[in-house]
């Protein structure tokens, strides 16, 4: 059964920034968030207010969680990888060390784990490799092999920071425009890359065409998929209902909300095409 | 130290508070019950319940807009059989004050919805939504004209029984709401909530389409404030007795004044609960600090205060 509660450990706090820091196109940053750090587990997700107390932006802004840090220097701590895309994410990455946001987290799913050995392939387009560090560390832990692939329309785009590569055994880059690694979408090079690794398990985190693409090769090979799916949320908690993803069910169609029942999800159970969402509702 | 009466009547009801949630921004309250007990609220106003369950519509449902937001949930849902089975039971163990709110395609599904609330215990009022802008054809909107509107408040009325109290929900859309308001107040109900959402559309620059699926969305959120001001002040003049849930944009203690001020009887909390889930509760302290800082001994006095001398 699908759980209808959010998530248990989920608290609102206000976090202060402690650190701030450029990383390529991206922002890498730091709060210091207390208890709240040690309930976090790979997947997990959080919701700022962004903007200010006079902001017209009036909804929370949803960002995976890269790396959580139970105790730290500074107590608990969660980093963020923040690519200042619109008004409340340059926002964000705006803040100064020692300015507090509201935050609420940890929020959503987890990725599972094997309860065997297993070669899991973790894939990330983009900054949505942030997640699967946390991740690659905590199967390799586990005894399983990871294998890595992460790509980007082009190099700089790729989030892959030093201490993330020397977790994974093996690691892969894509970029669309041939700027590092293999010339090609990410999904082009997967079905190779998992016949020679002998891949058992698919973890993906990054745009919906991406993981649409991989869900689809993932069927073909008959692997388990686990992807963080992203939707566009209005408040990250269950009360909205804008970021829901259409699953299979009795009825057809289901339409689940990705901040309860997501960010990760079963690939093979979201009806990716569209249109076959049309048709299935009847529209 | 002064004190302070807060409680506010709908009809035959009490509530100790003039806080509720509004419908469709709260779930069936379990989520914000992570984070402040139900009890503190005046009343959870449920999301609008339906006849069956209900799909709602495709994504993009939502866009945020300069101090709003549109949205195009197109009312999913549970269906009243397993809302009456999971969601009420769960709110009557949390000693929540409980207003359900339901839609109906038809008059007859309003009438069938209201027979089946009528034998369950635990509910303060029901709220009849006959101004939800996410249907398919607008037609459909029962509070865009007067007639249509009656027909489903007398099809509730008759099914309802007993004293639950009656609000019927109405759209700011339309040219006189004064007039939809002495319709429904004619047929009988014990209260209105003003208003719903908006219709509104944002088109993406970049694809050069309307960002929602569903094309049209609700508008709401602080951006509409002074459009529920408005309607609720023009409401309260014409009928000072009937009492009023405003909603509209609420996200201080001194928005829910200002809609006070302009006749309601409770305020609603909705699209600020997505920002914040304990806003509701940042606005019940912060209206009562307000009215007691304004010499208000019972919260009743300040209900339609701006029409006073006029």
């Amino acid at each position: 059964m699908i759980p209808h509660k959010i998530n248990k450990a989920a608290k609102q706090i206000l976090a202060e920034v402690i650190s701030n820091k450029k990383f390529g196109p991206y922002h890498h940053i730091v709060f210091a968030v207390g208890d709240m750090a040690a309930s976090i587990k790979p997947g997990n997700f959080v919701a700022i207010s962004v903007g200010g107390e006079q902001s017209s932006l009036i909804l929370r802004r949803a960002f995976a969680i890269y790396r959580a840090i139970d105790k730290g220097p500074m107590g608990g701590s969660i980093e963020l990888v923040v690519a200042p895309h619109g008004q409340g994410s340059s926002w964000l990455c705006a803040r100064a060390i020692g300015e507090f946001v509201d935050l609420i987290g940890p929020l959503g799913t987890s990725f599972g784990i094997p309860t065997s050995n297993a070669n899991a392939m973790l894939i990330g387009g983009g900054y949505g490799s942030a997640p699967l560090f946390a991740l690659a560390e905590l199967l390799k832990n586990r005894g399983c092999r990871v294998d890595m692939v992460l790509g980007a329309s082009t190099a700089n785009k790729i989030f892959a920071p030093l201490e993330g590569k020397r977790t994974v055994s093996s690691l892969t880059l894509t970029t669309d425009d041939g700027s590092a690694g293999i010339h090609g979408q990410i999904s082009e090079a997967i079905p190779r890359l998992i016949r020679e690794l002998g891949t058992e398990v698919i973890y993906s985190c990054g745009p919906m065409g991406m993981l649409s693409a991989i869900a689809k090769i993932a069927k073909e090979f008959d692997i388990a998929h686990q992807c963080s799916v992203e939707e566009s949320m209005a408040c990250g908690i269950g009360v909205c209902m804008t970021c829901v993803v259409p699953i299979r069910s009795e009825e057809n169609v289901k339409m689940v909300r990705t901040c309860i029942d997501g960010p990760v999800m079963d690939g093979s159970q979201i009806i990716w095409d569209r249109k076959e969402v049309s048709d299935l509702m009847g529209l | 130290m002064s004190t302070l009466d807060f409680s506010t009547k709908i009809g035959s009801k009490r509530f100790s508070n003039p806080i509720f949630t509004a419908s469709g921004c709260a779930s069936s309250g379990q989520e914000l019950s992570q984070f402040f007990p139900l009890t503190e609220l005046g009343a959870i106003v449920t999301k609008s319940i339906m006849t069956k369950s209900r799909t709602g519509r495709l994504t993009p449902r939502m866009a945020e807009t300069p101090s709003g937001m549109l949205n195009s949930i197109g009312l999913q849902g549970p269906g009243i059989d397993a809302f009456l089975e999971n969601d009420i039971p769960w709110l009557v163990e949390q000693k929540a004050k409980i207003i359900v709110s339901i839609a109906g395609e038809t008059v007859d599904e309003y009438g069938v919805l209201s027979r089946r609330l009528r034998a369950v215990s635990g509910i303060s009022a029901v709220e009849v939504n006959i101004s939800c802008p996410n249907v398919e054809n607008r037609g459909q909107v029962f509070a865009c004209h007067p007639d249509t509107s009656v027909a489903v408040i007398e099809a509730v009325r008759r099914n309802i029984g007993g004293e639950l109290p009656i609000i019927a929900k109405l759209s700011p859309d339309v040219t006189d709401i004064v007039e939809i308001a002495a319709a429904v107040i004619n047929a009988g109900v014990d209260g209105l909530a003003l208003i719903n959402t908006l219709l509104g559309m944002v088109i993406d620059t970049n694809s050069m389409r309307p960002k929602l699926a569903g094309k049209t969305g609700g508008l709401s959120g602080p951006a509409i404030r002074p459009v529920a001001v408005r309607a609720i002040y023009q409401v309260h003049q014409a009928f000072p007795n009937t009492p009023i849930v405003g909603m509209g944009g609420v996200a201080s203690g001194r928005d829910a004044f200002e809609l006070i001020l302009a006749g309601a009887s409770a305020v609603s909390i909705g699209t600020a609960s997505f920002g914040s889930p304990n806003a509701a509760m940042l606005v019940k302290s912060q209206l009562s600090d307000l009215l007691i800082e304004r010499g208000f001994n019972d919260f009743r006095d300040a209900i339609g205060f701006a029409h006073r001398g006029l």
